[in-house]
């Protein structure tokens, strides 16, 4: 960090219900509902895509549509929702005259603007004085990306997805649906033929990006779905530490997220990827809430190390896991996770760490915390190949129980194909207990500052991973997701 | 400062549960009371009555501090009030620094009172003078709070809070408890370097030897929820010598 101080969100942060739910009033340019080939091509013509992006689209259309005619929408989750149906959603929702991507802050509607402003988003200068640079995506299209001159003098690329198209076809042909094929799931087949936008970032050989890469989603169209896509490349000895922070507005209907992210860290590289998942909940009762379904995975070749640090607060329903896939050897996987199901909040989430090169490293530390009603499973997978001397893995899986409506479950999947794996595996639920709520009670916190402290105290193993104002802005989040569940 | 009147408590939830039995105590501003009794007399249950823990549910009977009943404040508005209360088993927390804890408690008692918030900079300072005054290793307070603390480091950080959070009335319950004689020297001279006019002490005790070190001004011995006792400092110099069994017979006679 060059500077962990200018960034103020506490005004966001203050308390109360889900702040982040008022709606933008800007003139929206929407394809009809409903997914068909024409909609894919609709989108791809949007964005003046290349014909091999198109031709790539369709074939993952094409399979979604097998996928779904076999009722291939994985079910084995444990997460309770009626049918989705994907006829009536709105698969390319625009801010209008954005077609064409801003050249600079200067073109970007001031209504969007003053929406990333109250989300306490650093656009403009505060962007560079933070030391952040910040790529917004709005609905399906990127807004506005910062810093992308100071950050091209070292090569970096940090631009929206579809400008990428543009500018670096060449990169994004190689990486593209590398480590996410679009046949790899049902989600993640839906994403590749209707993605809209999302963030792309390039590291060359040797570079060490200096600063945060950030962007911030945003879903602001009723009934619509945002479907982005990122893809982060570090080559050879690069390094990146990249964050992503994502609100919705209030709706009493569901909204679909189905997004995929890609990780190619070349050898002895390093790739760092922080999430603070804050789309909205749904209501107290459990009405509406964003649907989150999203495929994150990372490939780490020889010497390279991909870290993913996540906070998940937000979303009536998590279906994520993101994972890597040890393949160099020495390469080093990470999963820090710390998520939260309050009201009738459902999460299912986890990681895979696949070991197939030799002296793999992984380590998954997975923090759920349930209240009110909510439902927390931890779903993880440890699979070491054959190939795979002396691979280690390190698990650790603690559940928080606040209250007594809620639950907690842990499904950890172990499949090991060679002798000299080390594997250890710990896992604790505990509860919020009265002694320790009296202790700091008498003195002189009060019963929510308590809960808090005791909350954010026993997530601290994965808080303290993330970037400092992240980190602060995380704790802010738990206490704010937890209100109405303690007293 | 603090009157307790005819304080009557029971266990939540379970019937005929009744520990304290009709107590009645004035403590008087700057004055240090030690109450002392045999185990099982409810002398812990009334250090926990008297700071609100929930557990217990006072059933008749009052309690004031400076006039005003506390019965129906919540630990922390007590907390606010000047009241403390020195843990025999404080909890553990694992992930919050004594250090945050510590700042976190004197910002809501600022704050229940309007005024600023110390600087972080004076805190620490303020936090360091005292981690070296009551002698805890300055690397235990990097951990978590209470987390893998043995008992005695347990007690001087509860002295450490009492230090730094300077309360009006502070009761210690059974401090002294697992301690050897120079951590108990060390909780003594933190509860004697406090000692001043506008402040008083409830010092809750099973054995003597704590109150060789604090003279007490009043002690009472407490049997089978009831102070049966009251005397100087020379009451609980009777009480090493020929232990409780004249009180608890006499008890048991009236019961």
């Amino acid at each position: 960090m060059t500077n962990q101080n200018t960034i103020s969100r506490e005004s966001d942060l203050s308390g109360g219900e889900y702040k982040w739910g008022f709606v933008t009033d800007v003139e929206t340019d929407l394809a009809p509902k409903g997914l068909s080939e024409d909609i894919v091509r609709l989108i791809s013509t949007k964005k003046e895509e290349p014909e091999w992006l198109l031709e790539w689209r369709l074939k993952a259309y094409r399979h979604w549509v097998e996928l779904e005619k076999s009722e291939a929408e994985p079910k084995w989750a444990m997460i309770d929702y009626p049918p989705i149906d994907y006829q009536d959603i709105y698969y390319y929702a625009a801010p209008k005259g954005t077609n064409e991507a801003p050249k600079s802050l200067d073109d970007v509607d001031p209504e969007m603007l003053e929406t990333f402003e109250k989300l306490g988003i650093p656009l403009q200068e505060r962007a560079a004085l933070a030391g952040v640079a910040v790529d917004a995506v709005f609905d399906s299209v990127s807004v506005a990306t910062t810093m992308e001159k100071q950050l091209g003098e070292l090569g970096i690329v940090f631009c929206s997805f579809s400008n990428a198209v543009k500018n670096h076809p060449e990169l994004v042909k190689k990486y593209l649906g590398s480590v996410v094929p679009y046949t790899d799931n049902f989600f993640a087949a839906l994403n590749a033929a209707v993605f809209s936008d999302g963030s792309f970032v390039y590291i060359p050989p040797g570079v060490k990006c200096p600063i945060e890469l950030m962007t911030y989603f945003r879903i602001n169209t009723e009934g619509s779905g945002q479907f982005e896509r990122t893809l982060i490349v570090a080559d050879k000895g690069a390094y990146v530490s990249y964050l992503e922070g994502c609100t919705a507005p209030f709706r009493k209907t569901s909204q679909l997220h189905a997004a995929t992210v890609e990780l190619v860290a070349l050898d002895d590289s390093e790739i760092k990827y922080s999430t603070i998942q804050n789309w909205f909940p749904g209501t107290k009762d459990g009405e509406g809430g964003i649907y989150n379904f999203v495929t994150k995975r990372g490939r780490a070749d020889k010497n390279a190390k991909i870290s993913w640090t996540q906070v998940e607060t937000g979303s009536a329903i998590t279906w994520k896991y993101p994972s890597v896939i040890l393949k160099g050897d020495n390469s080093v996987g990470e999963f820090f996770s710390v998520a939260l199901a309050n009201n009738h909040q459902q999460a299912d989430t986890g990681t895979k760490m696949i070991h197939i090169g030799k002296n793999t490293k992984s380590t998954i530390v997975s923090k759920g915390i349930s209240a009110g009603k909510g439902s927390n499973t931890y779903r993880g997978q440890v699979q070491i190949m054959p190939g795979a001397e002396n691979a280690v893995n390190h698990t650790q899986c603690d559940s928080l129980l606040v209250g007594d409506e809620c639950g907690a479950h842990t499904v950890p999947y172990i499949e090991v194909r060679n002798p000299t794996a080390r594997l250890e595996h710990e896992a604790s639920t505990s509860k919020v207990s009265d002694d320790q709520l009296f202790y700091l009670m008498a003195r002189g916190l009060s019963e929510e500052e308590a809960h808090h402290m005791i909350i954010t105290g026993w997530s601290r193993d994965v808080i303290k991973e993330l970037p400092f104002e992240f980190a602060l802005e995380a704790s802010q989040l738990l206490k704010v997701s937890l209100e109405g569940a303690v007293g | 400062m603090l009157e307790i009147n005819n304080l009557h408590a029971s266990v939540v939830d379970i019937e005929n549960s009744e520990i304290l039995k009709g107590i009645n105590l004035k403590v008087g501003r700057g004055e240090v009371h030690a109450i002392m009794g045999p185990n099982g007399s409810g002398k812990s249950t009334l250090a926990n009555v008297l700071m609100g823990r929930p557990d217990y549910l006072v059933t008749d009977g009052d309690v004031t501090l400076e006039g005003e009943s506390i019965l129906e404040l919540r630990p922390d508005q007590r907390a606010h009030l000047g009241m403390f209360l020195a843990f025999q088993y404080p909890a553990e927390i694992p992930g919050v620094r004594p250090w945050q804890f510590l700042k976190a408690a004197l910002d809501s008692k600022a704050e229940s009172r309007g005024e600023d918030k110390m600087s972080v900079r004076n805190f620490s300072k303020l936090f360091d003078e005292k981690v070296e005054a009551v002698g805890i290793n300055p690397n235990l307070v990097k951990r978590s709070l209470n987390e893998g603390f043995s008992g005695g480091e347990k007690k001087r950080n509860e002295m450490l809070q009492l230090e730094v959070l300077q309360p009006a009335l502070a009761i210690l319950d059974e401090t002294d408890s697992g301690l050897d004689v120079d951590a108990l020297r060390i909780v003594a001279e933190g509860v004697n370097s406090m000692r001043s006019p506008e402040r008083s002490f409830i010092v809750v005790t099973h054995y003597q030897r704590l109150l060789n070190y604090i003279t007490p001004d009043v002690v009472h011995i407490l049997v089978k929820g009831k102070i049966v006792k009251t005397g100087g400092p020379e009451l609980a110099l009777e009480v090493e010598k020929d232990g409780y069994q004249e009180y608890l017979e006499a008890a048991g006679a009236n019961a």
